[in-house]
């Protein structure tokens, strides 16, 4: 059988030493009505080159990022992963560790969680920051349970420009949990002044924004973070790390709460996961964060050396009375955006900053020329811009798909009142020419 | 046996480079550039790129390749962690989740371009009710204890679509920390049911806890005790005659599989660990993914969207539920591992399941009998794929952590320690590990018992081939220095 290397001989052994006569015989707890008697339906098991051919015929009915140019955005973001990342991710030394309980025999594992939560630090301009949590939505949730621990308040302020997944996500936990999400409107591309000024108040726990935005736009956040502060709600922003290569980070603006969907640091789109949600805070905070946190301290020798701390916050010591029940990080995924980090660096990450800046404004301005199509929004924005066209959206994406385009995503999906938009991103990874392709093509729609 | 460990200190990341270096080239910008501060107002522009270290191609490579030396792993080591399922994890399902097919999707390309993709989930799907004996699967939790949420969040669903508002959920003292955490991210009051001296739910005690509040029973069978509760139909039926529902928490389906069905035995929920039951990777603590299947009574309420087959015969995500609970996280679920463990699920086949829990409860039971010279096992055989050891050593002297990190100096990693009784070790060998290892272990836990007889500091004061000694792990959560901060 596969995977399972013992011989008829050596199972008749093992059983010789237990005492029983079939292997059978262990199973004899499970009660004989509730045995299975029919195999399950799954077919038998396969050669490894069955199973290659049966997944590869699969994978090959996709039309993936090496076959079409993708603008496709919205929360995922087709970057240029350098070639470290998967070299170095992918030694098995990494892969097949688990949770760094043992200290002593995980010290790789931990220099790097420890690194890692640095860089975070260092890239949304925050005191501390935890070892990752799942993807960008449940970590707002997280963020936001965290603040109503925090400020013993219960009312989630949320703009309505967050990633609509953050939005539903946000009201699923919310919903157990009696917190009240309070959304405010963001028709003009960002949030509203007078409809946030209206929504925060006194029973305001935190006051959650993000940007850039889903629309692609820059929040003020100069303004609205003392707007929240001035009731005493705490902010939470959530960002797009690549943008802090550029823009000031939420720290800088005085966050309190920072969440930032780490795939853009060297993780493949996957189809949409698994990423990794990053989470910072304010070092006052650091008890009530959730998740998996490494800390630097000293062996019997005085030798410098790295362990989880914190776990008393943690499911399995502290049980119901956990900060959460999350468990895991995404430990590979950390490993990959340390790496990305690393290689890129402080000179690297500016650089995919500003060609994302300049690629998106070259995209935007090119398209707002086009006869039929306009910019929905007049605001700054960092790699992603929401597109108005005349012409049918549908119509409009399926004529560029035909030319091996992903153009953009169609906010009809999200908003009915924005069925006539769809989103653009442009990352660095985009060159002149397919720009000039997809401007091509949907002036051709 | 001994990883390649280095005892000298070694750099962090940060102490490496010299600035302006970098080990990322990116082409020169082919777009005219777009002047800054007309695009972005001056108030939200960083001065200066963010203070990420700055270190050459060639020392990025030796830093990381160092860090992989300082980890024990399965591909290097023996690792016996109860509960937590470390087998062997194929090297082809890698290969098959870095197919450009499945990494390089976009999660808003049209179902169109994604027919192969979401044909996969839905056989996945289908594949998951099966071995559970249940009704339908959602593939959208992000790890186990997300899908304990996500379970818990059903039959809170459940019981209002009723007109019910139970609070309390109870569960065994022996069960996994997550389940009473996972109670109160959902608003429910968790609830302890004692176990009997020989591991079982103690039925007295469940009988006079659970009542019309209750929301329902988290049960982990096998439990941590390891062994199969052979009252769970029994239990099964006293929480269903009080109107609340079974909850199981999947951790331990490797004992199980093609064996017993959970859907059999009365379970109305539970989650799968896939970084258990099917070998996909750890990875230092995640990724994992953690699919919830439910009885037939629950399906509206799984999450949206769901992976379905439209009558053409084509795949689509129906996101109409009306009922529903919601998203649980962004996009649709931990995409690249489910592709793993569809490859693992579909390799073994339904003989190869099977043959998984005989080998995996054969190992553990082998290596019980085995210690148990040695060892006390307050438990009564058999078990099922772990279970629980005592270290009968005099109070005081040498503890089950001492015995655990002396087995770091054989190349073993640890057992799970201290849980779910007090003083013992949690043994879970899993079904991929050689006689030899198996007898290896078998050896060093003899040699490290004899050892305390002997030379007890020597036990007391390890590991000693580690590139640290013990750490002072008290001060490091009292003082936390959770990031460089260049001293």
């Amino acid at each position: 059988m596969r995977y399972t290397q013992l011989t008829p001989q050596q199972v008749q052994h093992m059983l010789s030493v237990i005492g029983a006569g079939s292997i059978d015989e262990l199973f004899r707890t499970v009660p004989e009505k509730l045995r299975q008697r029919e195999p399950l339906s799954i077919p038998r098991g396969v050669s490894e080159p069955e199973i290659l051919r049966d997944v590869s015929e699969l994978a090959s009915r996709n039309h993936d990022g090496t076959e079409l140019t993708c603008f496709l955005g919205g929360g995922a973001y087709d970057h240029f992963i350098p070639t470290l990342v998967d070299a170095l991710a992918a030694q098995t030394e990494f892969l097949t560790a688990y949770t760094p309980y043992q200290a002593e025999a995980s010290q790789g594992t931990l220099q790097l969680f420890y690194e890692f939560q640095t860089m975070v630090c260092q890239l949304l301009g925050m005191e501390v920051a935890n070892a990752s949590l799942y993807e960008l939505s449940s970590a707002v949730a997280e963020a936001v349970m965290m603040a109503t621990s925090i400020t013993g308040r219960s009312r989630a302020v949320v703009a309505e420009s967050v990633h609509p997944d953050m939005l539903r996500v946000l009201h699923t936990y919310a919903c157990e949990r009696g917190v009240e999400i309070v959304p405010v409107a963001a028709p003009d591309g960002v949030v509203g002044e007078a409809a946030l000024r209206a929504a925060t108040n006194g029973q305001t726990a935190a006051v959650v924004l993000q940007s850039p935005n889903f629309y692609g736009c820059i929040e003020p956040l100069d303004q609205w973070i003392p707007l929240a502060h001035a009731h005493g709600a705490l902010a939470i922003v959530a960002t797009d790390p690549i943008a802090c290569g550029l823009l000031k980070s939420p720290g800088a603006l005085d966050a309190d709460i920072v969440v930032a969907e780490g795939q853009a640091l060297g993780v493949p789109l996957q189809y949409g996961g698994p990423y990794l949600g990053l989470m910072a805070c304010r070092e006052k905070f650091l008890r009530k964060m959730p998740g998996r946190v490494v800390g630097a301290t000293k062996d019997l020798e005085g030798r410098r050396g790295y362990c989880l701390v914190l776990q008393t916050r943690e499911q399995h010591i502290k049980r119901e009375r956990a900060t959460s029940n999350v468990c895991t990080n995404q430990g590979l995924l950390a490993v990959r955006a340390a790496i990305y980090l690393a290689a890129m660096g402080r000179q690297g990450i500016a650089q995919v900053a500003s060609q994302c800046l300049n690629k998106s404004h070259y995209a935007a301005r090119r398209i707002a020329e086009l006869k039929g199509y306009d910019l929905r929004f007049r605001r700054p924005f960092f790699k992603e811009f929401v597109v108005r066209s005349a012409r049918n959206v549908k119509t409009v994406l399926a004529a560029c798909r035909a030319k091996g385009i992903l153009a953009g995503v169609p906010l009809v999906r999200f908003d009915e009142r924005l069925s006539d938009c769809f989103l653009v991103a442009v990352t660095e990874k985009r060159t002149k020419a397919e720009i000039d392709g997809l401007v091509a093509a949907l002036e051709g729609a | 046996m001994v990883p390649r460990a280095q005892r000298k200190d070694h750099p962090l990341l940060f102490e490496l480079g010299a600035p302006g270096l970098c080990s990322a080239a990116l082409p020169e910008c082919d777009v005219p550039a777009v002047r800054r501060s007309e695009a972005v107002p001056a108030a939200l522009l960083a001065e200066s790129p963010p203070p990420l270290p700055e270190v050459g191609e060639l020392d990025v490579v030796r830093h990381y390749k160092r860090l992989s030396h300082r980890c024990f792993s399965v591909d290097e080591n023996f690792y016996p962690l109860g509960s937590c399922t470390m087998k062997y994890n194929p090297r082809i399902n890698e290969r098959v989740a870095a197919l450009p097919g499945f990494a390089h999707l976009h999660p808003y390309q049209d179902d169109a371009d994604v027919q192969g993709m979401l044909e996969l989930l839905y056989r996945l799907r289908c594949d998951l009710a099966d071995i559970a004996g249940l009704a339908e699967v959602s593939l959208q939790p992000a790890a186990g204890a997300h899908g304990e949420m996500t379970g818990l969040m059903i039959i809170n669903a459940y019981h209002r679509s009723r007109g019910q508002d139970r609070r309390k959920v109870l569960a065994p003292d022996s069960a996994h920390g997550t389940n009473p955490a996972s109670c109160t991210i959902c608003g429910r009051d968790a609830l302890a049911v004692k176990s009997c001296k020989n591991g079982r739910v103690d039925i007295d005690d469940l009988r006079a806890k659970v009542n019309e509040d209750t929301a329902a029973l988290m049960i982990t069978n096998p439990n941590t005790c390891g062994v199969f509760d052979e009252q769970i139909a029994d239990i099964a039926e006293i929480v269903h005659a009080k109107g609340a529902l079974l909850y199981l928490d999947g951790a331990n389906m490797n004992a199980v599989l093609g064996i017993t069905r959970p859907g059999d035995f009365g379970v109305d929920v539970m989650h799968y660990n896939t970084h258990k039951t099917f070998s996909t990777p750890h990875g230092g603590g995640g990724p994992g993914a953690g699919p919830v299947a439910v009885a037939k009574h629950l399906c509206e309420f799984l999450p949206v969207p769901q992976v379905v087959r439209r009558g053409d015969g084509t795949f689509a995500w129906d996101y109409d539920r009306p009922r529903s609970i919601g998203k649980v996280r962004s996009f649709y679920g931990q995409i690249g591992v489910l592709v793993r463990a569809y490859t693992y699920i579909r390799s073994l086949g339904s003989d190869g399941l099977r043959d998984v829990a005989e080998k995996a409860v054969l190992a553990a039971n082998y290596l019980a009998a085995r210690l148990r010279p040695a060892y006390k096992l307050p438990f009564p055989p058999p078990f099922a794929h772990e279970f629980i050891a005592v270290p009968e050593f005099p109070d005081g002297e040498v503890s089950e952590l001492d015995i655990a990190k002396r087995l770091i100096d054989h190349g073993i990693h640890p057992p799970t320690m201290s849980w779910p009784i007090h003083h013992c070790l949690m043994i879970e060998p899993t079904e991929t590990e050689s006689l030899a290892t198996l007898d290896r272990f078998v050896e060093a836990m003899l040699d490290i018992a004899e050892e305390v007889r002997l030379t007890p500091e020597v036990v007391r004061s390890a590991p000693h081939t580690t590139p640290v000694k013990r750490l002072d792990e008290v001060t490091a959560s009292r003082k936390p220095n959770v990031r460089w901060r260049g001293e």
